[in-house]
């Protein structure tokens, strides 16, 4: 279980990085002259507020929306740890961890997909 | 300033802070926060937003690493993470609600802990007692490799530990940290987990933490693509290099120095917070 955590966690980070890598070799020659402004603060624009939207923007090639992506398959790592972490407990047959990691991962999704 | 300015300026600062927060083992989220804000003028809610972000990398990275080697308890680690993603939740819808002075004020204050925190790092393991009943019939106890083979421990204390890692993950939500500090004081003090078993298990427990409150950072728009590629992608590089410097380098003076320029920069966010610049 241990070896199987630690090369998921790698995957993830290692993967999702260079999705993100991407996004930047992609939005610095086409948008690096675009003035930047984070004193004020304006919240991100609507479609890379979830995962739809960031996925949809990284399809038609948006450069943002590829960043986006690759943000969200990072978040998406710890929460794909504690899912592996769910089956293994239920494979060990050790049904008080399959209760508590089941917790988390209820939290886990219910933060990520609540809505306002 | 223009992207192409402003991408490779924060990536440097990025690479710097994680470094920092790696030789310190303060971790890089708690020291992007500030530098973006104080040096580069970034709003809070935006640093937060990218800060919380390369918590999910840096932490991921090294708990790839640590769990292998044996220190991390997976079943503590599982446990404690239902009080610390709901004190996250709790803490990222907090962090809608509060002014950003008090949000700047509160990370001083933080900061400030977290540095008088690891400057007083010890690494004693004494006998510790038994365990507490819940800890057995949960299983928590464990071994750690040691010099002299696999060591036993106990587990203690387990209600106190809770309540500490709801403290804990609050915090992590509400600032976009990963609160490491807290998370080793709530299992090395109140649980008497052996010290490294303490630290790789919070590193562990870390990226969960911060993935809970991320997706309501990034709903309320606090995540902006320009920003935390950069930080991301620059904290993760930084903390990968001041872990391969640690491994080399005398910490004793390293951490004094860095220390003191991470008291600085709390001094400074309790300050902003309080003139009301943030």
């Amino acid at each position: 279980m241990e070896r199987i955590i630690g090369q998921l966690l790698r995957f993830g980070v290692v993967f999702s990085s260079a999705v993100v890598l991407l996004g930047a070799l992609c939005l610095l020659p086409q948008h690096g002259r675009e003035r930047v402004a984070f004193a004020d603060f304006r919240p991100a624009p609507e479609e890379f507020r979830g995962v739809s939207g960031a996925i949809h923007a990284a399809a038609r090639k948006n450069c943002r929306g590829v960043i986006q992506l690759g943000l969200l398959l990072l978040i998406a790592t710890p929460i794909a740890r504690v899912a592996f972490s769910l089956a293994a407990f239920a494979v060990e047959r050790d049904w008080i961890y399959v209760c508590i990691t089941f917790v988390v991962l209820a939290i886990l999704l219910g933060g990520f997909f609540y809505r306002q | 300033m223009s992207l192409l300015e402003f991408a490779p300026l924060v990536f440097s600062i990025s690479v710097a802070a994680g470094c920092l927060g790696a030789l310190t083992g303060l971790g890089g989220g708690v020291v992007i926060t500030p530098a973006l804000t104080l040096l580069m003028g970034v709003d809070i809610r935006y640093a937060i937003g990218a800060s919380l972000v390369s918590v999910i990398a840096t932490s991921s990275g090294a708990a790839a690493a640590y769990v292998r080697e044996g220190f991390t308890n997976i079943r503590i680690g599982m446990f404690l993470e239902i009080a610390t993603t709901i004190g996250a939740v709790f803490g990222a819808y907090l962090s809608g609600k509060v002014p950003t002075s008090a949000l700047a004020i509160v990370f001083g204050l933080v900061l400030l802990h977290a540095a008088w925190q690891s400057a007083r790092l010890r690494e004693k393991d004494g006998d510790r007692g038994d365990s507490d009943p819940l800890a057995s019939r949960l299983r928590l106890d464990g071994v750690y490799p040691s010099s002299s083979g696999q060591k036993p421990y106990h587990v203690r204390r387990v209600k106190t530990g809770m309540a500490l890692m709801w403290v804990a993950g609050t915090v992590s939500g509400l600032l976009g940290i990963g609160s490491g500090a807290l998370k080793v004081i709530a299992m090395d003090r109140a649980m008497q987990i052996p010290f490294k078993v303490s630290t790789t298990t919070s590193n562990f427990m870390i990226g969960v933490t911060a993935a809970a409150s991320a997706g309501i950072y990034l709903r309320r728009g606090w995540v902006a693509p320009e920003l935390a590629m950069p930080v991301m992608l620059g904290v993760l590089a930084g903390s990968m290099l001041g872990a391969k410097l640690l491994a080399g380098a005398r910490t004793r003076a390293l951490r004094w120095i860095f220390g003191i320029v991470v008291a600085a920069m709390a001094f400074e966010m309790i300050y902003s917070g309080i003139r009301g610049k943030m």
